[in-house]
């Protein structure tokens, strides 16, 4: 390891202009003309458009879905048998199906007077019944969404392997566990900026989004423009967590507006926005059944597990891969015979789910790890048992599990054991006996994981969505003063790749990283990528930069050796030289050779250049699995419900660490969304299908009061197929605290008889809990 | 979103306020530290024409000391009492309670009138004033006139305050130092309003002991005699729970788990008024 290169512990070089408040957001952007556009919502949750009625002195200022004429609707579909297509069109045409969604868009000099103008549309909606119930949604008799479908299901799957060897085992623990829905709140809303450029022929929309070059794609199709003429440029972006992946109807919208009037078109998402009507996530609900020996050995898990997409399909990842994820990663890291599991991705009245860190990882950590629990309790052993007896060990690595998920490496049993050790369950067990002084009790709760990451064409072409990352591209360049440009496809927005990408670079050709520039967030600058999703940028940007710089270290070394006067085999390049046996010189020098001397180049000099785009996939594609096993010590408050995190140990191997500091922020940071997950966040939804929390006072994000500092334990098991053994770790943190947290409440209340099986576990449920253990006890 | 556009006036005295508060042509809103009017501005659920910032008032700043009470400005901050730049005649209790309101950016903005013409049941002033026996005071048109906390909240978000009535200011009475209290409230994370209040105060010397069940969803519940509810001894055991849930009752407060919550809020309270 070098002071700069990889496993560095290095300063974020981004860190400088966004700490200083030097960053440059799309809300931070000017442009001469700029207008603001405010949307007309719908104010209910499903209803026929009667009509719209716009005052006459607004005509001109106000646009619905009868100007915008040929756009397409959003339509992403899934290759999945059975998956039934949504089309969202960009404003509302016969029906609204959620609260806030797009009816008419108004612009004005500014937000403030286009919301006035917004206010004086008024809407004349036929209401029509609310599916706000996504298990009611199944019913025969309920309402439908899409009216042709004849169903509200998107797509039901089913795998069934062994299930009946595992039905007359000793022990049956059965379950019906949920997680809430969820908003994903980055720092940043959504936004955009949309501008025609009448020389160019061109669109260029700056976008807080996170996977520019899939907006451009999907833009230019709903517009019906060449790619070539669309340009997408994500800038500064705070924070995307999944939700700034998906093309939006705003989006499409301002394109089309922005065609029309000439001038430049602004939306600014707010908060309002966002909560109800934008990042909603998360809600699952599973009826699950653990079978298993007297022992507590699992045989076999048997579930039914249903995700409530929402209203449409949204683009690229489709209203189908939350579900469908679920079915492929329940069984988590563990060896059991029989398994079965039906999903369905219901359709009802609410805004799309969108894929939130972890993505259904969270949900599925949370059904299984509780029944694994809720095993050990039925067989009176520690919990740490049951899932000893099933880790995946390591002499078993590399494992194709019951799905066929390629484990590639690690030691999870170690995982597991160090958790236990760090957290010290026999102390935890003593002081139980104790009791505390203050009357709460407490709990300890553990949750092991692993986590498929930067999983490619081979895994996703199976689920035919209108995405299927391939090779993914870099571009190195050497510039004439001896420094390096790197040009990336994905897009950092908190995950520090302007540093990291730094650091592989500097790792191959030992130029200082401050010398290093990395260019993303631009489709008219870097190679086209699928972008930033599924922990996958360090793996493959990672490698493909490593490639790239390996490319201009060959071409480099040829042009030092004819300046050394020396052969190629007998020179290296190191430390952003070319040495040789009887000298060096810089790559500095080479790189001005290159481009402004060029007669002092051998003749047969390789003519790409000291600039090189080269694509990049691991050894095989199926993806990297880091894993973890995180434990909590909470306390419970009995009498208020309120629950307490006293101690948090997360173990986790994440492959090659590029930068330890930045992956501990990584963990920090999926940390706190866990606890959220697990014992704030919620958005409720009333039976007209409202969203009951519209503001941060009613939509509870933890703060640093509530989220303690998790002691975090590295293993580093080198990932057999990818560059330098790195492994995805952006989502881990985020999989497994809900899990963690409430089995530690469950311990915690297992005296009472009192068990929660519901996220978030607020005051108000952990009550209910314990009154009904009341009532069932007498 | 974004307010309507709406006029701005920040007038030096209060009469000059009130007169703006009174024009009858346009809407006039009050604004004091505006922590809870701006988030109804933004979502425009209040729309007014004209503005009134009444925070250059001199005299709204004003704490005045006397024998046996203070009486604190209506804007004065949160923040001004948690760093005790206001007189302490309650033994602590002004700082105890403001220091847990919100957190230090909304303390140091927000205001104790504009807290109470709030009047958000879950707000903490609205509770610990009315169990320290605290009169609001009020200036209109007309003379000034004083009205006992427990007759100033009406409800939910409703006060006794006529429209172009300002509140100038609170007026405390003064603890006898034998005087013990307790302040407990619950909530889900630090900073957010409370789910639940409770209240005591026990100061014999001016035969007071008062109890005070918070955020209700409605105005406090007053034991304006508690002695019967927290009992002999004022140890947890005694807390005559009967009557506490025949309060909450009473008020509409009838959720069990509520009530549990309350209760115990209550219960906490009375025990750190006993040093516990
Ligand atoms: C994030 C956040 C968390 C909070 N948490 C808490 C909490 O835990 N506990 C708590 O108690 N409060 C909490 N609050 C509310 C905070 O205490 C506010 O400061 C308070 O409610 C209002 O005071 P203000 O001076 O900001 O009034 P403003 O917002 O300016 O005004 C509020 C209302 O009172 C009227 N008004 C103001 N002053 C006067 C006056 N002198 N005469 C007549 N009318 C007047 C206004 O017209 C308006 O209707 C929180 C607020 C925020 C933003």
């Amino acid at each position: 390891m070098t002071e700069q290169g990889i496993g560095a512990r290095l300063l974020r070089k981004e860190d400088d202009r966004l700490l200083r408040g030097r960053g440059q957001f799309v809300a931070d952007l000017r442009f001469a003309g700029l207008k603001d556009v405010a949307f007309v919502r719908s104010p209910l949750a499903h209803a026929r458009i009667r009509g719209i009625v716009v005052p006459l002195t607004h005509k001109d200022a106000v646009f619905t879905a009868g100007d915008m004429k040929g756009v397409k609707p959003i339509r992403a579909v899934s290759g999945l048998r059975g998956f039934k297509a949504s089309d969202q069109p960009s404003l509302a045409t016969e029906k609204v199906r959620f609260v806030g969604e797009l009816v008419a868009m108004c612009i004005a000099p500014t937000r403030a007077e286009a919301e006035d103008i917004a206010s004086t549309v008024t809407l004349d909606l036929d209401e029509l019944p609310a599916v706000y119930d996504m298990l009611a949604a199944r019913n025969s008799t309920s309402a439908l969404l899409h009216d042709d479908w004849g169903d509200n299901v998107f797509l039901e799957t089913f795998v069934d392997t062994n299930i009946d060897k595992a039905l007359d085992a000793p022990i049956k623990v059965t379950r019906e566990i949920s997680t809430a829905r969820q908003c994903m709140a980055p720092l940043e809303g959504r936004g955009a900026v949309a501008i025609w450029d009448k020389r160019l022929e061109q669109l260029t929309l700056h976008s807080a989004c996170q996977m520019p070059h899939i907006v451009r794609t999907g833009l230019a199709g709903c517009l019906g423009l060449d790619e070539g003429q669309v340009r997408v440029i994500a800038p500064d972006v705070g924070g995307g967590f999944g939700y700034k992946a998906i093309l939006l109807a705003e989006e499409v919208c301002l394109g089309w507006l922005a065609m029309q009037c000439g001038h430049p078109v602004r939306w600014i998402e707010d908060r309002r926005e966002h909560l109800t009507a934008g990042a909603n996530c998360r809600e699952h609900h599973y009826r699950i059944t653990g079978y298993a020996d007297r022992d507590g050995r699992l045989l076999g898990i048997d579930c039914e597990a249903t995700v409530d997409s929402g209203a449409y399909s949204s683009y690229p990842f489709s209203a189908c891969l939350e579900a469908a994820q679920v079915a492929s990663i329940l069984p988590g890291p563990y060896d059991f015979p029989a398994y079965r599991c039906r999903t369905y991705s219901i359709a009802t009245n609410k805004c799309p789910i969108l894929p939130y860190r972890g993505v259904a990882r969270t949900g599925v950590c949370f059904a299984l790890e509780l029944v694994l629990d809720a095993i050990a309790r039925e067989v009176g052993i520690e919990p740490h048992e049951v899932r000893a007896k099933i880790l995946v060990k390591p002499e078993q690595m590399p494992f194709d599990n019951i799905t066929k998920k390629h484990f590639d490496s690690g030691d999870y049993p170690e995982s597991l054991r160090r958790a236990v050790g760090s957290i010290d369950i026999p102390a935890v067990r003593v002081r139980q006996k104790n009791g505390e002084t203050d009357g709460r009790l407490i709990g300890v709760g553990l949750a092991t994981y692993c986590e498929q990451a930067a999983h490619g064409t081979s895994v996703y072409y199976g689920w035919g969505i209108p995405m299927v990352p391939g090779f993914e591209q870099a571009t190195a360049r050497l510039t004439p003063d001896g420094g390096l440009e790197l040009r990336v496809g994905v897009h950092s927005h908190g995950q520090g790749l302007e540093t990291t990408l730094a650091q592989v670079a500097h790792e191959i050709l030992g130029i200082d990283v401050s010398k290093i520039k990395v260019v993303h967030g631009d489709t008219a600058m870097t190679p086209y990528s699928t972008g930033t999703w599924g922990s996958r940028c360090m793996v493959m940007a990672g490698g493909a930069v490593s490639a790239a710089c390996k490319e201009i270290a060959k071409r480099a070394a040829k042009i030092g050796a004819q300046l050394l006067q020396t052969d190629v085999s007998r020179v290296t390049v190191r430390g952003g030289e070319v040495v040789g046996s009887q000298g060096s010189i810089t790559l500095g020098e080479i790189a001005r050779t290159w481009y402004l001397k060029p007669q002092n180049l051998p003749s047969d000099v390789d003519p790409g250049g000291l600039e090189a785009t080269i694509g990049y996939k691991p050894v095989r594609d199926t993806g990297t699995f880091s894993y973890a096993t995180h434990a909590a010590l909470v306390a419970v408050d009995p009498e208020i419900g309120d629950i307490e995190i006293l101690d948090y140990v997360i173990v986790e191997d994440g492959g090659k660490l590029v930068n330890p500091m930045i992956v501990d922020g990584q963990i920090y940071g999926g940390f706190a969304q866990g606890v959220g997950t697990a014992l704030y966040e919620e958005m409720p939804f009333n039976s007209a299908g409202q969203p009951l929390a519209s503001t941060f006072a009613d939509y509870l994000l933890p703060g640093p009061t509530e989220v303690p500092a998790p002691r975090v334990d590295h293993m580093e098991t080198l990932a057999p197929y990818t560059e330098f053994g790195v492994k995805g770790i952006g989502e881990g943190g985020a999989i497994a605290p809900p899990a963690a947290i409430a089995n530690a409440v469950n311990d915690a209340l297992r005296p009472l008889g009192a068990e929660l099986l519901n996220s978030p576990i607020t005051p108000r449920r952990v009550l209910e809990a314990i009154a009904r253990a009341g009532r069932s006890a007498t | 979103m974004k307010p309507v556009r709406f006029d701005y006036a920040r007038p030096a005295d209060l009469a000059a306020a009130i007169a703006l508060g009174r024009r009858d042509d346009v809407v006039v809103k009050v604004i004091a530290g505006g922590q809870s009017l701006g988030p109804m501005l933004n979502l425009r659920l209040i729309q007014p024409d004209l503005l009134v910032d009444i925070t250059a008032i001199a005299e709204l700043k004003r704490v005045e000391e006397a024998a046996d009470s203070i009486t604190i400005g209506s804007c004065v901050t949160h923040a001004d009492i948690e760093d005790g730049h206001v007189p302490d005649v309650t033994c602590g209790a002004l700082r105890a309670v403001a220091s847990g309101i919100a957190y230090r950016a909304v303390r140091n903005r927000g205001t104790i009138g504009g807290s109470l013409v709030h009047a958000d049941p879950s707000a903490d002033w609205i509770s610990a004033l009315t169990a320290l026996g605290a009169s609001v005071i009020i200036h209109g048109a007309q003379q000034e006139r004083r009205v006992p906390i427990e007759g100033f909240m009406a409800g939910v978000f409703e006060t006794d305050l006529a429209s172009g009535e300002l509140v100038s200011g609170i007026q405390i009475p003064r603890l006898s130092s034998a005087a013990r209290w307790g302040y407990y409230k619950t909530c889900r994370k630090t900073g957010e309003f409370a789910h639940a209040i409770g209240v005591y105060l026990e100061d014999p010397e001016r035969s007071v002991c008062r109890a005070v069940i918070g955020a209700t969803g409605g105005k406090p519940i007053v034991f304006a005699d508690a002695n019967a509810l927290v009992g002999a001894g004022r140890s947890p055991g005694a807390l005559d729970v009967k009557l506490a849930r025949d309060g909450m009752t009473a008020h509409g407060l009838t959720d069990p788990i509520d009530q549990q919550i309350h209760l115990a809020a209550l219960r906490r309270a009375i025990a750190r008024a006993n040093g516990s």
